[in-house]
């Protein structure tokens, strides 16, 4: 039920692309004396009416402390935010308490790897010794992770002895599942891994990875970044372990994200960061804590935003993920299409029979990205130049950095149009065609 | 001239083409390199000064590097300053630091201050850059390197 505060506006449909437009007010605004064509939604996507709305409803009527204090205002708050988390989780196929608040997917991916260094040096013990990590033991991940699902992972084996392990990426931006199968063995303890990479833009055959990881009885962790916001999610039919997403790549606010576990997953790991709100009882010398998914939640909660979050759960739900995947195929079929007819345009992970969401990177051939990405803003088209926190992925690629355009349930066709037409120009710009 | 033009003029692209001073000179005499990258886009630029033998003047820049055309300019840009100074008469390594400073304070200005051509020669060019905020790291990539090989050296 969600709480007569937060106004909830009829769903728009992708059937009218004009309509998801107008519920995206910075849409209108002009970039360089152009209208902004917004191709940035893979760093964060921009925000619909409903969650700013959403947001403010809350701070301006029911702002108040959650899990705290008997008056009005603070049980309202509680029950928005509940809700909120209700909302959240069901998007993503898992019950309320299977969710766990956090400030971004890095948080959450720092807090499971801290989690299993704590119990790795007996905290949480006995209920944590199957996360517990030993010297020797090894964590497998993809070299297309993004820095966020490989520096924690790095800094985990360093502490824990434990051994890194990658999966390579075939050239065409697929991951080897042949080498996935060597790798993943009796030594495996962790697999992560992203369901979409954010610069390859492709859909992982992630079903495939956790079926390998379960057979070794290894802890699988997902990064559903560019996932969430793009197709219908259902983690708990998947069988990931955890898995985090951040809430402004889907529509939402700043500051939130959530980490999904399975129930016996979360049970197992110790908390991470401690203090007030994850406690049963405190003396001067010890605490007992409380059960998932507050024990993962010391301290303020991101509580506006959470609110936030939800109505962009609600406004994606209203427009239907199978009817937001299609519309992400479609960008992506017309904007590769666009770009491979261009001469001097390498896509990187231009994979055949492969299914992806509505996002390409791409090396312009003589001209640097960073001049590429300038050039498209004078035009008011806005990508992502730079290596994309992605710098192994990248190098794997030959490459320093690269352009990346990615859309969202508001980039229509005449978007991916002005955006191919623009880049169309780069190379003779630089004088790189000659 | 449109934005984007006033950005990119036709002489940092000239220079970003066709490099000045690209190549590190051979570590013989008194010389300080050093290392610089931007995190951000990845340009990373290698420049290494050639002193007087008593320390006192800059005699050469040269340097490597990659990275988008406004930072490969600047660097080309610098080297060829130092070279016609150095060349014409003395380059106290005082006036490097004083041409760092300047270069610095116009980029940063936000398009208030212009640099003249008397005193930077192409590198004035870059003059449009600074109401690039997001692109005056990269014109400043080289000049940084400059400074902090003076320091070392």
């Amino acid at each position: 039920m969600v709480s007569s505060v937060v106004p909830v506006p009829p769903a728009a449909s992708l059937a009218d692309p004009a309509a998801v437009r107008a519920d995206f007010p910075i849409l209108g605004e002009r970039v360089n004396g152009q209208p902004l064509v917004y191709l940035d939604s893979g760093a964060t996507s921009q925000k619909p009416q409903a969650v700013i709305d959403a947001e403010v409803a809350f701070l301006t009527r029911a702002n108040s402390a959650v899990h705290r204090g008997a008056h009005t205002l603070a049980a309202e708050a509680t029950e928005l935010f509940e809700d909120a988390r209700a909302t959240v989780a069901g998007f993503v196929g898992a019950p309320a308490e299977q969710l766990v608040w956090t400030s971004g997917a890095t948080a959450g991916l720092n807090l499971v790897a801290y989690a299993i260094g704590n119990a790795s040096v007996g905290r949480g013990a006995p209920a944590s010794a199957r996360v517990a990590l030993r010297e020797g033991d090894e964590i497998v991940i993809t070299e297309t992770e993004h820095h966020a699902n490989l520096i924690p992972w790095q800094e985990l084996a360093a502490r824990t002895g434990a051994v890194l392990r990658h999966i390579p990426v075939r050239d065409d931006g697929t991951l080897d599942l042949d080498a996935a199968a060597d790798l993943i063995g009796a030594r495996t303890r962790v697999v992560a891994f992203p369901h979409v990479s954010n610069v390859l833009g492709i859909v992982n055959p992630v079903a495939d990875l956790i079926a390998l990881a379960r057979e070794v009885g290894a802890l699988t962790v997902m990064d559903a970044c560019q996932s969430a916001p793009h197709l219908p999610l259902d983690l708990f039919a998947l069988g990931v372990d955890l898995a985090v997403f951040s809430g402004h790549k889907m529509l939402g606010p700043y500051g939130v994200g959530g980490l999904y576990g399975r129930a016996e997953i979360l049970e197992a790991l110790p908390p991470f960061l401690t203090g007030g709100s994850m406690i049963t009882t405190v003396t001067l010398d010890e605490a007992s804590y409380l059960p998932p998914p507050q024990r993962f939640e010391a301290g303020t909660q991101p509580v506006s935003q959470a609110v936030g979050l939800a109505a962009a759960a609600r406004y994606l739900q209203g427009l239907g993920m199978d009817a937001v995947y299609a519309h992400e195929r479609e960008i992506a079929a017309r904007m590769g299409a666009g770009l491979r007819e261009l001469p001097g345009i390498r896509l990187l992970g231009d994979a055949e029979g492969v299914e992806r969401v509505g996002l390409w990177a791409f090396d312009v051939e003589g001209v640097h990205a960073h001049d590429v990405g300038q050039f498209l803003d004078a035009r008011g088209v806005a990508v992502r130049v730079g290596h994309h926190c992605a710098q192994p992925l990248h190098r794997r690629f030959g490459l320093t950095a690269s352009v990346r355009a990615s859309a969202s349930v508001f980039t229509t066709a005449d978007d991916v149009d002005v955006f191919l037409d623009a880049v169309s120009g780069v190379r003779a710009y630089f004088g790189a065609d000659a | 001239m449109s934005g984007l033009d006033s950005l990119y003029q036709e002489l940092i692209l000239d220079h970003s083409k066709r490099p000045h001073g690209k190549g590190l000179g051979e570590e013989e005499g008194r010389v300080a390199t050093s290392h610089q990258r931007n995190p951000i886009c990845g340009d990373e630029i290698t420049l290494r000064v050639r002193l007087t033998d008593d320390g006192s003047a800059v005699r050469e820049v040269t340097w490597d590097g990659a990275g988008c055309s406004i930072s490969q300019a600047s660097a080309s840009m610098l080297a060829a300053l130092v070279a016609e100074i150095a060349e014409e008469e003395r380059m106290p390594r005082e006036a490097a630091s004083e041409l760092i400073d300047g270069f610095r304070e116009a980029l940063r200005s936000r398009g208030e201050i212009p640099l003249d051509e008397e005193t930077f020669g192409d590198a004035a060019a870059l003059s449009g850059v600074s109401k690039f905020t997001a692109r005056v790291k990269c014109a400043m990539l080289a000049w940084v390197a400059l400074e902090d090989a003076l320091a070392r050296a």
